[in-house]
C-alpha cells in the first residue's frame, strides 16, 4: 500500500502503537498458519506492554505461548522454528535484555543464509522494546539498534508511528530474512493516528521524507522522529525550514533518500538515543561524508547519547536522551556555518 | 562405569541377550567401518594439503554411528564440528562431507531432502535450534524427532541448559546426544564439572537421562531407538550420556601431548567401538577377514571416487562472497558484487 494511503480516514481507526502492533499480529496469525507468537509473558499476561493482549485467547496455546526466562533461548527457539518452515515472532520484554541472545543474533541469524548458501534460511522477527524517557528501571531503556545493525545478515527496523508500525511489522514477519523490529517504549501510547483497519504492508529499506525543508536535514528514526518534528516546528516558527528523514529501517539503509535530502539542503544533523561512540549516526554521517560531501555547506553534526550507560538515575535521565533544544543547538551551530 | 548401559565387553564378547538382529549387527558394523575409514582419509587428506583444518573423530564412531541409525530418513540431525561419522550415517553424501572440510561452498548447502542442518562451530548455541526444530514439527504435525550432539564440554555453556529447558517445558521430540570423550581440547572432564555424571542433569530437567558406553555400538543404537521413539510418541526429550574417548588430536592443528600422556590415550584405544563390533561379528560368525578385505576395498573405491566427485567442483567467484546474505541483495552489497566480479 502507498504511504499516502495510509492516511485515508475510511476505514480507519485512532489507534496507539502498541494497539497498532497488536492489529499486526493479530492479522499475521489470522492470516497465516506458520506465523506464531512467543517469549516471556506474552501468553495469558498479553506481554508487559500489551502487544499481545488476547492474542491467545483468539489464536491458542500452540500460536500464542509464553517461553521460559531466557533471551538466547528464545532467539535461538526461534531460529529451528524458522528453519522448520514456521514464521516466528518472538518479544524481547526490552531491547536492553537482548544482551544474553547477541551470541544467537551474531553468530547465527545472520549467517544461516549466507554459510549454507541459501539452503537454510531463518525468516524471524524478534520485537523487542527500546529506548528512554519514561522513567523505567535500570537497563530498561536503552537502544542496542547500532550492535545489531553492524551483524551482516540482519535487517534492522524501528517505526515512529502507529500506521508505520502496522505495515511495517506485516511487511517484517513476511519478509524471506531476519528481522529486528524493535520499539519505542516513549511512543507506544504517547499518540494515536488513524490505522487502515485491513493489513497492509509498507516496504522495509525506505526511508521517508516526514517535512519538507530547505535549510538542513535531520536525520532519525524511532522515538527520536518526534523529538525532530518538535524540532523543525520551533524553527518553522523562526522561518527556518528543516527537512527530517525518517530512517526507518536502518538495515538495509536507504542511502538515496538521505543523502538527496542532504545535498538539497546541504547540511545534516543525525540525532539518536543511544550512545555516541559507535552509534548508527557515525555510519550515516559517514555515508553523507562520502557521498554528498561536495555539497556540504556545515560539518555533519550528531546529537546523541553521551559516551556513558543510559543513566539509571531517573532525574537526570532528561540530559541523557536527545529533546528538541539540543538538537535546535545543533542546527543553530550547523546554520552558522 | 556403574549405571552405564553396555552389551558388549571391549574384547567383543556379547554380555547380555543383544537386542539387535544379526542384519541390524552387520549393518551397523558397516557403518562404523565406513565412518572410521572417512575419518583416517580425512587426516591423510588434510596432510597432504587437500582438505582443510579437520576435527578426527577416531574413538566416537559408535555414538555418532549408533545415534544416526536410530533416526528414521524424515528426522533430523543437528551435529556439531566433530559429527561427521553420523552425518555420512544419516545420508550426508561423502562428496558434501569433503567438500564442507575443504571450505569449498558447495559442501555447506546439503542436498535438498538430507536432514542435517549445518555443522556447528560455536559451542552448544545449536542446541535451541533442535528444539525449535523439534517443537515446530510437533506444532506442524510433521511427526520428526531431532537428534542434537553436543561434548562434554559444551554442556558448559548456557545454551546447552536453556536448550535443555525449553525442551523439557514444551515436551519437544528432541534426543540430546551428548558424547562424553573426555577432552573439551586441553581441559579434561573432571576440571569442567565437579559431577562428571553427565546423564545425572536429566534429574534437573525432569527428564530422563541414560548413561551408555558411547564405545559399544549395539547398546548407543539401543538406547537411541528407545529414546527416539519416546519423543515421537509424544513423552519428550531424552538426555543420552554416550562415554566415549577422544583418540585423536581437538583437530588436525592440535598436538594432545602438550596436555596429555598419549601412551594412556594408546591403552584407552584398546577399547575402541569398530575392533569391539569386529570382534562381536567374528565371535559370532558373523564376519570374515574376506568380507573385512572387501569391505575395504568397496570403501575405498567409494571415498576415492567422492574426493574425484569433489574436485570438479570449481572454484567460487569472489564476488559469491556477498550473495546469499540476504534473499536480495542491497544496494551496498550490489556495489560490492559488482567490485568484487571487476565490473
Amino acid at each position: 500500500m502507498a504511504a499516502e494511503s495510509v492516511m485515508a480516514a475510511e476505514g480507519t481507526a485512532a489507534l496507539t502503537m502498541v494497539q497498532a502492533i497488536n492489529q499486526a499480529l493479530d492479522q499475521a496469525l489470522a492470516a497465516d498458519e506458520r506465523v506464531v507468537v512467543f517469549g516471556e509473558d506474552v501468553g495469558v499476561m498479553g506481554g508487559v506492554f500489551r502487544a499481545t493482549d488476547g492474542l491467545q485467547a483468539k489464536h491458542g496455546a500452540d500460536r500464542v505461548f509464553d517461553t521460559p526466562l531466557a533471551e538466547s533461548g528464545i532467539v535461538g527457539f526461534a531460529i529451528g522454528l524458522a528453519l522448520a518452515g514456521l514464521r516466528p515472532v518472538a518479544e524481547v520484554q526490552f531491547a536492553g535484555f537482548l544482551y544474553p541472545a547477541l551470541d544467537q543474533v551474531l553468530s547465527h541469524v545472520g549467517r544461516y543464509r549466507h554459510r549454507t548458501r541459501g539452503r537454510y534460511t531463518v525468516p524471524l522477527v524478534v520485537r523487542a522494546a527500546y529506548g528512554g524517557g519514561v522513567h523505567t528501571p535500570e537497563q530498561h531503556a536503552d537502544s542496542p539498534e547500532a550492535l545489531l545493525a553492524h551483524a551482516p545478515g540482519v535487517k534492522v527496523v524501528v517505526p515512529s508511528t502507529p500506521a508505520r508500525a502496522k505495515g511495517l511489522l506485516l511487511a517484517a514477519i513476511d519478509d524471506p530474512d531476519p528481522v529486528f523490529f524493535l520499539e519505542a517504549i516513549k511512543l507506544y501510547r504517547s499518540s494515536r493516528e488513524a490505522v487502515p483497519a485491513d493489513p497492509y504492508r509498507l516496504e522495509l529499506g525506505r526511508a521517508r521524507v516526514v517535512r519538507e525543508g530547505d535549510a538542513l536535514t535531520l536525520v532519525c528514526w524511532g522515538g527520536m522522529v518526534e523529538v525532530c518534528l518538535q524540532a523543525a516546528d520551533v524553527a518553522a516558527r523562526e522561518g527556518v525550514r528543516l527537512e527530517v528523514v525518517d530512517v526507518e529501517t536502518l538495515v538495509p539503509f536507504d542511502e538515496a533518500t538521505v543523502l538527496e535530502s542532504v545535498r538539497k539542503t546541504g547540511r545534516a544533523v543525525v540525532v539518536h538515543e543511544a550512545a555516541r561512540t559507535g552509534g548508527f549516526g557515525a555510519e550515516v554521517a559517514a555515508r553523507i561524508a562520502e557521498g554528498a560531501f561536495f555539497d556540504l555547506l556545515a560539518p555533519v553534526a550528531r546529537v546523541t547519547g553521551w559516551d556513558s550507560p543510559y543513566p539509571p538515575f531517573t532525574s537526570v535521565e532528561h540530559h541523557y536522551r536527545p529533546d528538541a533544544a539540543r538538537v535546535l543547538a545543533a542546527v543553530r551551530e550547523a546554520l552558522l556555518t | 562405569m556403574s549405571g552405564t548401559v553396555r552389551y558388549v565387553s571391549e574384547d567383543g564378547r556379547a554380555l547380555q541377550a543383544l537386542p539387535l538382529g544379526r542384519e541390524e549387527l552387520v549393518r551397523g558394523y558397516r557403518a562404523m567401518r565406513r565412518a572410521r575409514l572417512f575419518d583416517e582419509r580425512a587426516v591423510t587428506l588434510q596432510r597432504q594439503g587437500r582438505l582443510g583444518v579437520f576435527p578426527p573423530y577416531r574413538g566416537q564412531e559408535a555414538a555418532q554411528v549408533g545415534a544416526a541409525l536410530a533416526l528414521e530418513p524424515g528426522d533430523w540431525l543437528v551435529p556439531t564440528y566433530r559429527e561427521t561419522a553420523a552425518a555420512i550415517a544419516h545420508g550426508l553424501p561423502l562428496s558434501t562431507a569433503i567438500l564442507y572440510w575443504r571450505a569449498h561452498p558447495a559442501g555447506w548447502s546439503f542436498p535438498e531432502g538430507v536432514r542435517i542442518l549445518p555443522f556447528y562451530v560455536p559451542i552448544a548455541t545449536q542446541l535451541p535450534h533442535a528444539v525449535g526444530v523439534a517443537h515446530a514439527g510437533r506444532l506442524r504435525g510433521e511427526g520428526w524427532v531431532v537428534l542434537a550432539f553436543v561434548g562434554d564440554g559444551g554442556t558448559s555453556e548456557g545454551d546447552a541448559h536453556e536448550a535443555l529447558n525449553f525442551a523439557a517445558v514444551y515436551s519437544a521430540p528432541v534426543v540430546f546426544v551428548v558424547q562424553n570423550n573426555g577432552w573439551a581440547i586441553s581441559v579434561p572432564t573432571e576440571r569442567q564439572m565437579r559431577n562428571t555424571r553427565i546423564a545425572d542433569r536429566a534429574v534437573g530437567y525432569g527428564i530422563p537421562g541414560v548413561r551408555v558406553d558411547g564405545n559399544d555400538l549395539v547398546a548407543v543404537w539401543d538406547v537411541m531407538r528407545q529414546a527416539v521413539a519416546r519423543a515421537r510418541a509424544g513423552e519428550g526429550p531424552t538426555l543420552v550420556e554416550a562415554v566415549t574417548y577422544r583418540l585423536a588430536p581437538h583437530t588436525t592443528s592440535d598436538d594432545p601431548s602438550r596436555y596429555r600422556d598419549e601412551s594412556l590415550t594408546a591403552e584407552l584405544g584398546r577399547a575402541e567401538p569398530v575392533a569391539r563390533m569386529r570382534a562381536l561379528l567374528e565371535g559370532l560368525g558373523l564376519w570374515s577377514d574376506e568380507q573385512e578385505e572387501a569391505l575395504v576395498a568397496e570403501l575405498r573405491e567409494e571415498f576415492d571416487a567422492a574426493v574425484a566427485e569433489a574436485d570438479e567442483a570449481p572454484e567460487p567467484p569472489p564476488e559469491s562472497i556477498v550473495e546469499q546474505v540476504f534473499a536480495e541483495m542491497t544496494a551496498d552489497q550490489r556495489r560490492a558484487w559488482e567490485a568484487l566480479r571487476g565490473g
